[in-house]
C-alpha cells in the first residue's frame, strides 16, 4: 500500500473494529501519589539506601564539600580526562586537579567521548523510592551522549529540592519535550542466568553526591 | 540468523520436544522461579498494587476505545516535535517502509534494540534479504543472534542457554560479526558482559541508523518511551544520526501522566525491580542532542483484528512485562519456541491466533497451551483476564464464527474434525500429566468456577456470559470441567461429546 492509503485503511479498520462502541471506563486515580510518609531528611536517606542497592556509590555531602567530593571521586576513579556540560557549576571543579575537563559543546562526537574517562553533571529530579535520576538535557546536564559513553558518571544531586518520594511526584516537574533519561543504577544485565551483572554499555561506574544541608 | 517462524511443528508436537531437552527445562526452571519470587517481592512493596492494576487496564481500555482520535493527535505531536509518521497495515508494509527509510540514508548496516514488534515482522530477515545487516544489540539478542537461533522469552530471549554455551558462542561467532571474543573468554557473566561490550561499542559508535520499538507513545505530546537495562537502548536511539521505530498501534497511552501508573507497574513486573537501570523518553528531535532524522512507523499487522473481537480485545492491553511467562507451568515445561511466535506465553497463546487467526495448525492449537491455572490473570499488570480469553479463542478454534481478518469480516468454519482441539488436547496433557502442573489444576478449580459460563456461549462465539455470576460447574480438574463442558454443550446442540484426550489415548 502507498502511505496515504495505509493511514486510511488503518484507520477504517479501528473505527470498523469499535462499531460495538464499547462503553467508556473512566481511570480511577485512587493510587498512592507516594508510599509512606517521610519528611524530606527521610526520603533523601531513601533515595540514598535504594541508589545503593541497585549499586550506585551515593556519598553524602554538605554544600560547601561539593567540590572536594567531586575531585576526590574523580581521582579515586584514576580519572585523566573528564567531560562537563557547559552549564555546569564551576565551583563544583574548583578543587579538581590532574585532569584535563573538557566542556562538551553540540559538536562533541561519540568518539571523543569514547575516550573520555568520566563525566560530572547536576540532574534535574531525583525520586527516592525507586532510586532513580532523572537528566532532562538541561545546561548542568548536557546532551544524552555525554552521560552514555563515558565509563563513569558522577551525578550531584541536591536535596530536599530535587528529590521527591514517588513517581507520580517526578513527571510533573519534568518536561516532555525535552529528552529525557531516567537513571536507576549503573546499567545491568540479567540476560545470563538471570545474574544481575553492572556495566554493559552505559557507565560502568555511577557516583551519585547527594548534597544536603543536613548531612 | 532465522527470524520467521514458518513450518514450525504446532505446539503439542514442539512442546513434547522441548520438554524432553533436559538443559533447556533446567534452565527455564531456574529462570522463571527466580524471577517469579522476585517479583513478588518488588510488587508486594507496593501497597496501592491493585489500584495501579486497575488504573494501567482503564487507561489502555479507554485509549482503545478512542485509538483513532489518540493515533492521531500523536502523530500530529510528533510531526510538530520534527518526526516523520507512517502507517503500516501489515509486517509486509512496515518491512517496506523500513526498507526505503535505511536505503534513503545510503547506509547498508543498522544497530538495533530489541523490539519484539520488529521480532514479529521478521524485519531482520527482509533487510538481510535487501542486503542491510540489522545487528542486535541487547546481551540476550546477540547472543541469540551469534547462536543463529530464535528467542524464547519476551524480557530474556537468552533463557534457555547458559553460561557455558553463551561463552561458546561467543568464542565461535564473534569474530564472524566484527570484533572476536577476548582471548581466554571465561564463562562468568561479568566476563560474558565485558566481552559483549567491547564487541558492540565499535559498532555503536560506527552507526548511521538505528532501529527501535517503544513501550509506550504518548499521544498528547508526541513522547516516545524506551525502557531497559543494558545502555544499548541509550546508545541505539541517541549515537545514531537517524532513528526509526517500529511500534503497535496499541503502545498509544493519552498522556504523559499516564506513564505514572506504567512507570511502576512495567519494572517491577518484568525484571522485578523498583525500576529498570535505563529509561529514555524522547520527542521528535532536538537540535544537537540525538538523531537528526526521527521516523515513527505506527504498526498494524492485526491489531485492528484483535480490536475488532470484543472478548479478546483487552489482549492489546499487554505492556509486554512478560510476568504472565514466568508463573505459567505450561512455558515451564514447554519452553517459549513451542509458541512459534515472537510472543511466548500465556500471552502469546492469545495474542498469535488474534493477530494472525487460527487458520494454521499451530496458531489453532496455542488457545489450548494452557491448564487455565489462572496464575497469568493474577500477575498481570493490566489485568487481562487471559484464562477467559483462552476459552473464547477455543470457542472460536471449536465452533468457527464470525471475526475479522485483514480488516474484513468473514466467517471461519469450526476446525476440521476438530483435529485442533484434539491435537491441544494432547498438549495440555504433556504438562497436566506433571505434577507440579497438577497442582495447578487443583488452584484450577477456583478458577474454573469463574470462567465457566451459566449459559453457554451460541455457535457464533459469543460472549460467555457475566463471569461474575457463580456457575453450576464443581471444582475439578481441567479434564472433568472439559468433559462436563463438551457434555452440555452436547446436550445443546445434539453434538457428540468430544473425547477429553485421557492419558494413553493422547500420547
Ligand atoms: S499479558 Fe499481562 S502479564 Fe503477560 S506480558 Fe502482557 S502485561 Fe505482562
Amino acid at each position: 500500500m502507498t502511505g496515504s492509503s495505509s493511514r486510511t485503511e488503518v484507520l477504517r479498520r479501528i473505527r470498523a473494529a469499535l462499531g460495538d462502541r464499547p462503553e467508556d471506563v473512566p481511570v480511577p486515580r485512587d493510587y498512592l501519589q507516594e508510599h509512606g510518609d517521610r519528611t524530606p531528611q527521610e526520603t533523601a536517606d531513601l533515595l540514598a539506601e535504594h541508589l545503593a542497592d541497585y549499586r550506585a556509590h551515593v556519598h553524602r555531602a554538605a554544600p560547601a564539600d561539593i567540590a572536594g567530593t567531586v575531585a576526590r571521586l574523580l581521582a579515586d576513579h584514576g580519572s585523566r580526562t573528564a567531560v562537563v556540560p557547559p552549564g555546569l557549576p564551576q565551583e563544583w571543579l574548583s578543587q579538581v586537579a590532574g585532569v584535563e575537563v573538557t566542556t562538551a559543546g553540540a559538536d562533541i562526537t561519540a568518539r571523543e567521548l569514547d575516550a573520555i574517562d568520566s563525566v560530572v553533571t547536576g540532574c534535574a529530579v531525583a525520586i527516592a523510592e525507586t532510586g532513580t535520576i532523572v537528566l532532562d538535557g538541561s545546561p548542568d546536564q548536557g546532551v544524552r551522549r555525554i552521560t552514555l559513553v563515558p565509563d563513569h558518571h558522577v551525578c550531584v544531586v541536591r536535596a530536599p529540592e530535587q528529590v521527591v518520594a514517588a513517581v507520580p511526584q517526578a513527571l510533573p516537574r519534568l518536561d516532555p519535550a525535552r529528552p529525557l533519561t531516567w537513571i536507576s543504577g549503573p546499567s545491568a544485565t540479567s540476560d545470563i542466568e538471570l545474574d544481575r551483572v553492572e556495566g554493559v554499555h552505559g557507565p560502568r561506574t555511577l557516583d551519585v553526591v547527594l548534597v544536603s544541608a543536613a548531612v | 540468523m532465522s527470524g520467521t517462524y514458518l513450518g514450525l511443528p504446532a505446539f503439542p508436537e514442539a512442546a513434547r520436544t522441548s520438554t524432553k531437552d533436559a538443559q533447556l527445562r533446567a534452565n527455564l526452571t531456574h529462570a522463571t522461579h527466580t524471577i517469579r519470587a522476585k517479583r513478588a517481592g518488588a510488587v508486594g512493596e507496593l501497597a496501592d498494587w491493585q489500584g495501579l492494576r486497575a488504573a494501567g487496564a482503564a487507561i489502555k481500555d479507554h485509549t482503545l476505545r478512542h485509538l483513532d482520535t489518540y493515533l492521531e493527535q500523536l502523530e500530529a505531536a510528533v510531526t510538530a516535535a520534527g518526526g516523520t509518521v507512517h502507517w503500516a497495515v501489515d509486517a509486509a508494509d512496515a518491512n517496506r517502509i523500513v526498507t526505503e527509510l535505511v536505503r534513503a540514508t545510503g547506509e547498508t548496516e543498522v544497530v538495533k534494540v530489541k523490539s519484539m514488534a520488529t521480532q514479529e515482522i521478521g524485519l531482520n530477515d527482509h533487510l538481510r534479504v535487501e542486503g542491510i545487516s540489522a545487528y542486535e544489540t541487547d546481551l540476550a539478542e546477540l547472543i541469540v543472534q551469534l547462536g543463529d537461533d530464535r528467542p524464547s522469552h519476551i524480557l530474556v530471549p537468552a533463557i534457555h542457554k547458559n553460561r557455558s554455551q553463551i561463552r561458546d558462542i561467543f568464542r565461535t561467532a564473534m569474530g564472524e560479526w566484527g570484533r572476536p571474543a577476548p582471548d581466554g573468554l571465561s564463562d562468568t557473566p561479568a566476563d560474558l558482559a565485558e566481552a559483549a561490550r567491547l564487541h558492540l561499542r565499535e559498532k555503536f559508535l560506527r552507526a548511521k541508523v538505528g532501529i527501535s520499538g517503544a513501550n509506550f507513545m504518548v499521544a498528547e505530546t508526541g513522547t516516545m518511551v524506551v525502557v531497559e537495562s543494558e545502555g544499548n537502548g541509550r546508545m541505539c536511539l541517541t549515537l545514531p544520526e537517524t532513528l526509526i521505530s517500529v511500534v503497535g498501534i496499541e503502545k498509544v497511552v493519552p498522556t504523559f501522566r499516564d506513564l505514572e501508573v506504567f512507570l511502576q507497574t512495567l519494572p517491577r513486573s518484568s525484571t522485578a525491580e523498583r525500576m529498570n537501570p535505563y529509561t529514555s523518553m524522547w520527542t521528535g528531535t532536538t537540535d544537537g542532542d540525538g538523531p537528526r532524522t526521527f521516523h515513527l512507523v505506527l504498526l498494524d499487522n492485526g491489531r485492528t483484528d484483535t480490536l475488532a473481537d470484543t472478548e479478546g480485545r483487552p489482549a492489546l492491553r499487554c505492556i509486554r512485562c512478560s510476568a504472565c511467562l514466568n508463573v505459567c507451568p505450561v512455558y515451564e515445561r514447554a519452553g517459549g519456541h513451542a509458541y512459534g511466535s515472537a510472543y511466548p506465553g500465556p500471552i502469546g497463546a492469545i495474542l498469535t491466533p488474534q493477530l494472525r487467526g487460527t487458520a494454521d495448525a499451530l496458531d489453532a492449537s496455542l488457545p489450548y497451551a494452557s491448564s487455565l491455572c489462572g496464575a497469568c490473570y493474577d500477575v498481570c499488570p493490566v489485568a487481562i483476564d487471559i484464562p477467559s480469553i483462552l476459552v473464547h479463542l477455543r470457542e472460536r478454534v471449536a465452533q468457527g464464527g464470525e471475526v475479522v481478518t485483514a480488516g474484513r469480516r468473514t466467517t471461519i468454519k469450526p476446525a476440521k474434525g476438530h483435529a485442533a482441539e484434539r491435537a491441544a488436547m494432547r498438549a495440555a496433557l504433556v504438562t497436566l500429566d506433571h505434577p507440579v502442573a497438577w497442582r495447578a489444576t487443583q488452584y484450577l478449580a477456583a478458577r474454573t468456577r469463574r470462567l465457566h459460563p451459566r449459559r453457554l456461549p451460541t455457535p457464533a462465539g459469543r460472549a460467555w456470559t457475566d463471569r461474575r455470576d457463580l456457575p453450576q460447574v464443581p471444582a475439578g480438574s481441567f479434564r472433568d470441567w472439559w468433559r462436563e463442558h463438551e457434555k452440555e454443550r452436547a446436550g445443546r446442540t445434539g453434538a457428540p461429546a468430544r473425547d477429553t484426550g485421557e492419558k494413553g489415548g493422547a500420547q
